[in-house]
């Protein structure tokens, strides 16, 4: 190519002159100083202000974190080595991460079992986070919670797996009742299960009035007060044998009614195998696996749980249960049945007129009194259930109010196409509901994580719970303070902002509205 | 809009009865809204229903597919009575379909989503097959190449072609309309009534609540004017238009006639 191509013309420039820099006060970093911290007289006093409290920090906290000592064996001999000068003691971090992580009665050989759970937990969250991953890999993620329990708790491997074969031979039978019963015979079935499902639930009452009965002889009535509480006992336990009879009865009728569809019949099936295969099935098979194959784990009490792991425990299971158990309760709120809309108002404004540490005490101290006293019914378990009620309860308030934004429009279309209300719900309303709320649900989540070092209140070692206790108060690290609790802080720090880094991303995948 | 000379005719009309209503009342708590309403409509009439705000023609439409409770009297659609069993209103409302004034997409599916979902979902069609007839129906209102996009990615024009298609994926045998064009502007509305035009000449059944006029000239075959919950006046669309019986009609035509 010639560079004057066009005869005609003198001078036609072929090629386009560079754009020239703009002159140095125009650019980059010197102009957006000039605009941003010097733009006028209070700016700059400002940002000189400013300036000096940053430096005063940072002057602080840099000698304090490079003059740290990583290696001594008590505080006195970070004292001694820093020999008076600003310094952090990190050693009690060297000394003591593994209770930090842990808690301090875990085994330490099985230290490793916790770190492979909580990797495949990254790889069970993933595809249930990012949609975008092969849908088959949710089936890990549903075995999931199996392996981590055999994991954290150890013992016998069939246990779980034997629960995890009693919940899909439930399945198994939920789609065999549903689809083979004879329509003229589902009425009779109908029938027989409520009459059995009546029977079952009385049952299960009179063992709790009989409990009742039990408390109240116990107490006696030495005193004014402890008469008052034998009283309420006695009365609640009246109240149990002749209200719930009815009960029964009652649930039974309306399974009756209910025939034609199947549907609560199939349901109502599964869930009285689910129990019996529980209670008769499940102690038997999983000791016979294990004395034929045995694959066992050194098995770790509840109690010995702590540290950062039980937070971590505690805040994934209680964030994944509470919000299918928010969901229903927001749909049970918006229902038109009022005795479903009572249940779940009475429960939410409950739960939330109560503060967290109270339910965390119930869990502790009362749950103990109203379970017969050989059970063991886990402390983990009891604490499990109280969080999740109590964020159950939040969440299912911020559903309402994604389900209360979308216009009525929504439910008309879905229900003028002949959608019944479980597939409108599940395919039109909970999808734009649920994105609405992100937000709201995430708060709640990281409020939930954040709170679950209150256990550390009920004497759980978590991981403040363990800062408080066996560290701040063994005879080596007595007066830590910065460190350990900069090194929680830190923890939680990185879980939470990755929640709320997640929660942004997928509002932006999810947006539809304007692309 | 071009205007056929050719009076609507009784073509395509059988004598089988699509929806019948008879004596129907609803109130909303102790307000009156519908009033003794009887109507039959026959397979493949069209049928378009005017009349001033607040007169019930949404309310007596939604009555149909039980939108709305209706509190006396019976509506019998395709057979089936509508009762307040779920079965029978989920089976009438899959055979009715219903195109709404805001259009009421999914704004969280695409436009194939929102054409396939209820086949799928209530008619248990195979996904193959509810896309081929989704794309199939698309066409027809002219949009195949937004098949992608989602809702709010369409002008108002296309959402409620969109509507229209969604509707007669289900393959309904009724279709009811409620003011599809009264949100948009003038150019759209041409493109909607042209595909209700083309759908009324397949011969669906149709009800139709619109103040478009040349519409309801060009297809209906009787046009009702409904004021404060009462049918006043039903007539073939000539003689509503050029002879309104009752000075109510004649003074609602001329108001809207009239500019
Ligand atoms: N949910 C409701 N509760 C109480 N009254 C209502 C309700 N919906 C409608 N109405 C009343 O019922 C009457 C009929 O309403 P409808 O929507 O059927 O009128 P319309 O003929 O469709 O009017 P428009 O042409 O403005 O759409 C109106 O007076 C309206 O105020
Ligand atoms: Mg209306």
């Amino acid at each position: 190519m010639s560079d004057t191509h066009a005869q005609s013309v003198a001078f036609v420039r072929e090629t386009e002159l560079p754009p020239a820099p703009p002159p140095v006060t125009e650019t980059g970093a010197i102009k957006w100083v000039r605009e941003n911290l010097f733009s006028g007289w209070f700016n700059t006093l400002l940002t000189v202000v400013a300036f000096y409290f940053v430096a005063r920090i940072l002057f602080f906290v840099f000698p304090w974190f490079f003059n740290g000592v990583w290696d001594a064996a008590s505080i006195r001999e970070c004292r001694d080595v820093l020999g008076g000068a600003t310094g952090a003691c990190f050693a009690v971090l060297v000394d003591r991460w593994d209770h930090l992580l842990f808690g301090f009665k875990y085994p330490p050989d099985g230290y490793w079992r916790i770190v492979v759970a909580f990797i495949l937990l990254l790889g069970a969250a993933a595809p249930a986070l990012f949609s975008k991953l092969p849908r088959r890999l949710l089936l890990f993620t549903a075995l999931y919670p199996f392996v981590a329990y055999w994991l954290i708790w150890g013992g016998s491997l069939w246990l779980p797996m034997t629960i995890l074969g009693i919940i899909i031979a439930t399945g198994l039978v939920f789609r065999a009742v549903s689809s083979q019963i004879p329509v003229n015979m589902r009425q009779m079935v109908a029938a027989a299960i409520g009459m059995i499902c009546g029977v079952g639930l009385s049952y299960l009452l009179f063992i709790g009035a009989k409990e009742l009965v039990f408390i109240a002889n116990s107490i006696g009535t030495a005193s004014l007060g402890t008469s008052f509480a034998y009283g309420v006992f006695w009365l609640l336990a009246i109240f149990t044998f002749v209200f719930f009879i009815p009960m029964g009865m009652f649930v039974g009728y309306a399974i009756y009614n209910s025939y034609e569809d199947g549907g609560l019949v199939s349901v109502v099936t599964a869930l009285l195998f689910i129990y019996a295969a529980l209670v008769y099935l499940l102690a038997p098979i999983a000791s016979g696996l294990n004395a034929v194959i045995p694959i066992e784990l050194q098995a770790v009490a509840s109690r010995d749980l702590g540290g950062f792991m039980l937070n971590m425990i505690l805040g994934t299971v209680c964030v994944s249960l509470s919000l299918p158990l928010g969901i229903v309760l927001a749909l049970g709120r918006q229902s038109n049945m009022p005795l479903i809309k009572g249940v779940c108002v009475v429960f939410i404004e409950f739960i939330r007129g109560v503060p967290l540490i109270t339910l965390l005490f119930v869990a502790n101290v009362m749950l103990a009194y109203f379970m017969p006293p050989e059970s063991n019914f886990d402390l983990i378990l009891r604490v499990i259930i109280m969080i999740t009620m109590f964020s159950a309860a939040y969440i299912a308030e911020v559903i309402r109010g994604g389900l209360a934004a979308l216009p009525k429009g929504q439910y008309e279309a879905a229900d003028s196409l002949g959608l019944d209300y479980a597939r409108s719900m599940r395919l039109i309303i909970l999808p734009q509901a649920l994105k609405i709320s992100i937000p709201g649900i995430v708060n709640v989540a990281v409020g939930l994580f954040k709170d679950t070092t209150l256990v550390s209140i009920i004497s759980m070692f978590d991981l403040v719970g363990m800062i408080r206790g066996p560290i701040q108060n063994s005879t080596e690290w007595i007066s830590v303070y910065w460190e350990v609790y900069g090194f929680g802080a830190m923890l939680f720090f990185i879980v939470c902002y990755s929640i709320s880094q997640y929660s942004q991303w997928l509002e932006r995948q999810l947006q539809t509205d304007h692309r | 809009m071009a205007m056929t000379d050719q009076a609507p005719g009784k073509m395509g009309i059988s004598d089988e009865v699509a929806i019948e209503i008879r004596n129907m009342n609803k109130w909303y708590g102790t307000f009156h809204v519908l009033r003794d309403i009887d109507l039959t409509v026959q397979r493949g009439e069209r049928i378009v229903i005017c009349g001033p705000s607040g007169s019930g023609k949404s309310t007596l439409i939604r009555c149909i597919n039980a939108l709305e409770e209706h509190q006396k009297g019976t509506i019998t659609v395709d057979g089936t009575l509508l009762s307040s069993d779920l079965k029978n209103i989920d089976t009438i409302r899959s055979e009715v379909g219903m195109c709404f004034q805001h259009f009421n997409l999914f704004p969280h599916l695409t436009i194939l989503e929102n054409c396939t979902l209820a086949p799928i979902w209530v008619r248990k069609i195979p996904k193959r097959e509810a896309e081929e007839t989704a794309m199939h129906f698309l066409k027809k209102v002219k949009i195949p190449e937004q098949a992608d996009k989602y809702p709010g990615q369409l002008s108002g024009g296309q959402q409620q072609r969109v509507a229209i298609a969604r509707s007669l994926c289900m393959r309904p045998r009724i279709m009811l309309f409620d003011e599809p064009t009264s949100a948009l502007d003038p150019e759209m509305i041409k493109e909607v009534l042209d595909t209700m035009i083309e759908l009324a000449e397949e011969g669906m059944t149709m009800l139709c609540v619109t103040h478009e006029m040349g519409f309801a000239r060009q297809v209906a075959n009787r046009v009702i004017f409904m004021d404060a919950g009462q049918i006043v006046e039903q007539n073939e669309p000539e003689e509503f238009f050029n002879n309104p019986k009752s000075d109510r009609t004649k003074l609602f035509l001329s108001q809207i006639l009239g500019h």
